[in-house]
């Protein structure tokens, strides 16, 4: 694993300033999707041998959501981008 | 060839030249009964089962690399059945009483060695979820003794009773509990599936399933197409990558879990002991190294090699329990890659393809339980449906709502 995250806020910070959450390809259904839907998102993932995409908390720096894209193979990171900002379509 | 003392001292005396390899190195036929994916612990316990137990000989192992590369040689040794759940605690004593037969029954010396399982604890509130515990597996049939204090003290005296935040007040043991040389839990099951006819083939990656009509035929590797009756996966961190060639999306995620042995002391644990504020577990090996671990590092992984951060909170959280180990240093460190499920507990069932069978799921709890899941896969493949101690290990749990929660924790692996 990298030693250091480049935090879009921040700038590069050591690991050890992260919470990880985990997977950030799921998207929350709809209360009423039904249950195999919700099922889905609960439990199934897709757990890729290779580039994953996680939400990492900046827990102990601007407490930020990020979005890290990350090789789950050889734990380079590829990108770091703010979440809120992704989803919203905004610059991140 | 049968392994005795007889057979040691013959063999010493004529220069140890008649020895012949406890296995041979097949090339693949063009088709088995049963293909088993994984030549680690379960599989290969599961071809000895299959072959000894249930009688179906034709079967081949596939494993990617050497035998036994995985977490079945990563592992901390240690073998228990303390559980609570009435879905577990069943299964893990099946595996406890099989471990208690193993060398006999596959004439091969794993170093079986029950030395005790003592968890401590540190409050009110956990010694009366540790009593329901030891009652829970006294009611299933198991042995647990609570020890008070004063008899965890007189056993283990460097513990830091004292401990200003979290001091010790007893502990639950498990007296049958205790290791087991891993990498031997390998080749004996490997030597024994030998023996009944099971072709075991080592550096053959599968890298396909192929599917007619539905049924799976075969498998395509790197040693081209093998066909088969039924397949059986048994790839735990790699679980995902198989059952994406058939399609099957699992409840799984894979994480690094990490192992150390410290370098050789004298001998001053003679139990495997746990730490009750903390995620720690140590016994010492029969070499002198301390064998320990914790927590796994929380974020997905296949890489076999963890974080210092976790290499230092591990030693935190050993230091906390035993202050004697600040001046011992580490030997080695490695990491497995655990097939993390979402609610902690395996997972032994068929899958929605009918000839397609999944062994996954074990967390970090594998190793104590291979013979049990290799007997209990290779009943459920030999005979189409669930041993009984294993049959709330399924699959569509999840979706049905009976989750196996051991700890209480909810759907996220990270937690478990």
């Amino acid at each position: 694993m990298a030693s250091l995250i480049t935090c879009p806020h921040c700038g590069q910070r050591p690991k050890e300033e992260f919470t990880i959450k985990g997977d950030a390809s799921l998207t929350r259904p709809a209360p009423d999707a039904g249950p195999d839907v919700w099922y889905d998102y609960v439990y199934l993932r897709s757990n890729p041998k290779g580039l994953h995409k996680e939400y990492w908390h900046h827990s102990s720096g601007c407490r930020r959501w990020l979005i890290v894209e990350r090789d789950t193979v050889t734990h380079k990171v590829h990108s770091v981008t703010d979440a809120a900002l992704t989803k919203l379509g905004g610059a991140a | 060839m049968r392994y005795s003392a007889l057979s040691v001292f013959l063999n010493g005396l004529r220069g140890n030249s008649g020895w012949a390899p406890a296995w041979r190195q097949p090339q693949p036929k063009p088709h088995y009964d049963v293909i088993i994916v994984g030549g680690g612990g379960h599989g290969l316990s599961t071809a000895y089962y299959l072959a000894k137990t249930f009688g179906i000989t034709n079967v081949a192992v596939l494993e990617k690399g050497y035998l036994g590369s995985g977490n079945i040689g990563r592992n901390t040794t240690i073998i228990r059945s303390n559980y609570l759940l009435p879905g577990n605690n069943p299964f893990y004593e099946l595996s406890m009483k099989l471990w208690e037969g193993l060398e006999q029954d596959f004439n091969f010396n794993a170093m079986v060695s029950q030395r005790g399982v003592l968890n401590l604890f540190h409050s009110d509130a956990q010694r009366d979820a540790y009593t329901r515990r030891g009652n829970a597996m006294r009611l299933h049939g198991v042995d647990a003794e609570l020890l008070d204090r004063q008899a965890v003290q007189a056993k283990l005296p460097f513990l830091d009773f004292n401990n200003a935040r979290f001091p010790i007040m007893g502990g639950l043991l498990q007296p049958r509990g205790g290791t087991v040389r891993h990498d031997a839990v390998a080749w004996g099951y490997a030597r024994g599936a030998d023996s009944h006819g099971v072709d075991i083939i080592t550096h053959c990656e599968v890298t396909g399933i192929r599917r007619e009509e539905g049924r799976v035929v075969g498998v395509e590797t790197t040693k081209g197409f093998i066909g088969c009756g039924k397949l059986a996966l048994a790839a735990a961190g790699n679980s995902t990558v198989v059952a994406d060639m058939a399609g099957l999306r699992l409840p799984i995620e894979s994480h690094v879990l990490q192992a150390f042995v410290s370098e050789g002391l004298k001998p001053f644990i003679d139990c495997v002991v746990t730490f009750g504020a903390g995620h720690f577990y140590v016994s010492q090996s029969d070499k002198g190294g301390l064998v320990f671990g914790g927590d796994i590092d929380g974020y997905n992984s296949y890489a076999q090699r963890g974080n210092l951060a976790t290499v230092e909170h591990v030693a935190e959280a050993g230091v906390a329990m035993i202050p004697s180990l600040t001046r011992v240093r580490y030997l080695r460190t490695w990491g497995g890659i655990m097939d993390m499920s979402m609610d902690g507990s395996p997972i032994i069932d068929r899958t929605h393809i009918d000839n397609l069978y999944l062994n996954a799921g074990w967390c970090y709890g594998g190793f104590k339980a291979t013979p049990a899941s290799g007997y209990c896969y290779a009943h459920l493949i030999a005979r189409n449906e669930p041993h009984e101690t294993a049959r709330q290990m399924r699959l569509d749990r999840f979706q049905r709502g009976y989750q196996m929660d051991e700890k209480g924790v909810g759907a996220q692996p990270n937690l478990h």
